[in-house]
């Protein structure tokens, strides 16, 4: 302390900086606090429960490996890793080429673009609860404003959220129905894109779906990226329309006593977060819950590796660039 | 996107391309292509709503049918879903903790953004990274310590747990707003002290009038979050009926309180409605905001 004062001629500058760090401090302590209550030690505690039996009523108990032992004995573990793979592949997949599709038309678009716009983004507003039960309704196979026009057709509506292989579709397609916020940046990121790129691969005779190949995709990849990252990170949290469509699925909607219907049909909506929830707050399995939330936080951990350095190379690349 | 608004419009330079006669009438054909791709997916984004307020108005036997377009309008059967639950007990709780995080947010947020955006100090990118961090971590995985200690404190089946954390620490906000604030130039910041203003006058004076666009949008995302948790209020209030919240008692609707589809779906359409008034108001606020998440990341 002492010898970077005296490195510092100016005595003034000194308390300048001390008072500057306080300012810093100041402004920074509910966040610092808040960070440490509800991430820093909730995390560690995790880990440390995770080695534990623990009913919430009785003490803690230590129980070695055993709770990460139990994961490879136990099938609705697999069945909810299964599932939670499938929507970090097919939701990811279907999510992203969904935004930029729709996207890349409203962009196309010379007048109406506001409205189509709305009608978009507006579903991605609403509560996930109302979305999944809408969904509910209209495809539910008996009677349904989706079997009907099937119906007319001549064909037979899925059983959607009451078919164990139609249920992830279901619940996807709700998905996708709400995915107007990735719509909207892919959006910005498609009218962002510098006109003379547009020109130069005109002048190329380039038509408009090459154009959109060679110039579009390439300028907004970076975007691209955060849209697939977004989604796995979204897949790997996917809750509410699991257990909201799992419980009106199985007929019996009540969020406190559907135990037994959590997943239906048949584990079919078991996600990790489901199954994680089950084990913690329907059976009181703390330390297998704990042990559930370590295997989930290492894996989003890895991600949002992933979209840290992504930005990283964004901001490096916009240095000195006009803001957007 | 505003930028692309600014930036020039097709050059002359460009126009000798004219020549190509064929553009025309190809043009036009693309044209009527894309629009009418464009109005099939608006009108495939709003029908399933439309399904839905259509079967809202249905009468009870009706809405157990196929028909798609009611025989007759029930519009009090908007009304009469207030008789069937306590929706009123919901709305209330739903606003409580939408406003007061809300609220809690701001005061906590707006500092810690500021400190993260304009002020230079050793330790800010970690801090920022840690914001990060804390933003894409999966809600589940903090739980089990979490309902363990709020259990302890005896305020499991309260909304203490959902809202106080806001007052402290909103990850996702302090995100939002540091990315608004680092588009104000640091000019205003520098001539703000030039003039003697200390840190917080300069927050309060010059930065917060600046950033009201940005502090709006995340007010609203934050409000809508809230608005339309579901894990947090299944959590904590799962058990105490008194203290559902609107997102978290419609999930049990279907089954529990109502068997018909038509109170069943115009009690989802009324939870829809704060969102879309929201965005009516404040359209710029939300495109804004969802695109600052996501292009300057």
């Amino acid at each position: 302390m002492t010898a970077t004062l005296g490195a510092r001629p100016a005595p003034g500058r000194g308390r300048a900086r001390a008072r500057h760090r306080l300012t810093v401090l100041g402004f920074m302590t509910p966040a610092i606090i808040g960070f440490v209550l509800f991430f820093g030690y909730p995390l560690v505690a995790t880990v440390v429960f995770s080695f534990t039996k623990y009913d919430l009523i009785n003490a803690p108990e230590f129980a070695g490996l055993d709770n990460y032992a139990f994961m490879f004995k136990d099938p609705l573990f697999t069945k909810a890793i299964q599932n939670t793979l499938w929507f970090v592949v097919v939701l990811t997949f279907a999510r992203t080429v969904f935004a930029l599709g729709v996207a890349s038309v409203i962009a196309r678009l010379k007048s109406g673009v506001g409205l189509i716009r709305t009608l978009c983004y507006l579903p991605s507003l609403a509560p996930p609860v109302a979305a999944t039960l809408v969904f509910f309704m209209v495809l539910r196979p008996n009677g349904g404003p989706f079997a009907t026009v099937l119906g007319w057709f001549g064909l037979d509506s899925p059983l959607w959220f009451s078919d164990p292989s139609w249920a992830k579709p279901g619940i996807t397609a709700i998905m996708l129905w709400i995915s107007g916020d990735l719509m909207i940046i892919i959006l910005a990121a498609i009218l962002d894109v510098p006109q003379e790129q547009y020109e130069a691969a005109e002048l190329d005779g380039a038509g408009p779906i090459r154009r959109w190949w060679h110039v579009t995709l390439p300028t907004i990849s970076p975007v691209l990226l955060f849209g697939i990252v977004n989604s796995v990170i979204l897949a790997l949290q996917l809750f509410t329309q699991a257990v909201v469509a799992g419980s009106a699925g199985s007929g019996s909607a009540d969020s406190t006593g559907s135990t037994k219907y959590l997943g239906f049909p048949d584990n079919s909506t078991l996600t990790f977060p489901v199954y994680l929830y089950t084990q913690g707050f329907r059976y009181f399995d703390m330390g297998y819950a704990a042990a559930m939330a370590t295997v989930l936080f290492v894996i989003s951990f890895a991600v949002t590796i992933v979209l840290v350095q992504r930005m990283r190379k964004g901001s490096a690349a916009e240095e000195g660039g006009p803001g957007a | 996107m505003t930028a692309t608004l600014t930036k020039p419009p097709v050059d002359v330079s460009t126009e000798p391309e004219q020549p190509k006669k064929p553009r025309d009438t190809r043009g036009i054909l693309t044209w009527v292509a894309t629009h009418a791709l464009g109005l099939v997916l608006g009108l495939m984004f709003a029908t399933p709503v439309l399904f839905v307020f259509l079967t809202a108005v249905m009468s009870d036997d009706q809405a157990f049918t196929s028909d798609l377009w009611p025989r007759e309008w029930h519009w009090n059967n908007f009304i009469g879903v207030f008789d069937k639950a306590p929706l009123f007990q919901y709305l209330f709780n739903s606003l409580t903790y939408s406003l007061l995080a809300t609220a809690g947010m701001l005061i906590s947020s707006i500092p810690a953004a500021y400190a993260l955006a304009k002020l230079k100090w050793r330790g800010r990118n970690v801090a920022f990274l840690l914001v990060i961090g804390a933003m894409m971590l999966p809600p589940q995985v903090v739980a089990v310590p979490l309902y363990d200690t709020w259990s302890s404190l005896g305020l499991t089946g309260t909304l203490v747990p959902l809202i106080a954390p806001y007052f402290l620490f909103d990850a996702f906000s302090i995100f939002l707003l540091r990315q608004f604030m680092l588009t104000i130039p640091q000019s205003y910041v520098d001539a703000a002290r030039v003039d003697g203003c200390s840190e917080f006058q300069a927050l309060v004076r010059i930065i917060v009038p600046m950033a009201k666009p940005g502090i709006a949008a995340t007010a609203l995302f934050c409000f809508l979050f809230t608005w339309n948790d579901y894990f947090g209020p299944l959590l904590y209030t799962g058990e105490v009926k008194e203290q559902w919240t609107l997102s978290l008692a419609l999930a049990t609707f279907k089954g529990m309180h109502i068997v018909q589809w038509n109170s069943a779906m115009a009690v989802t359409f009324l939870t829809m409605i704060p969102a879309i008034i929201l965005f009516i108001f404040a359209q710029k606020s939300f495109v804004k905001g969802i695109t600052f998440t996501g292009v300057k990341g």
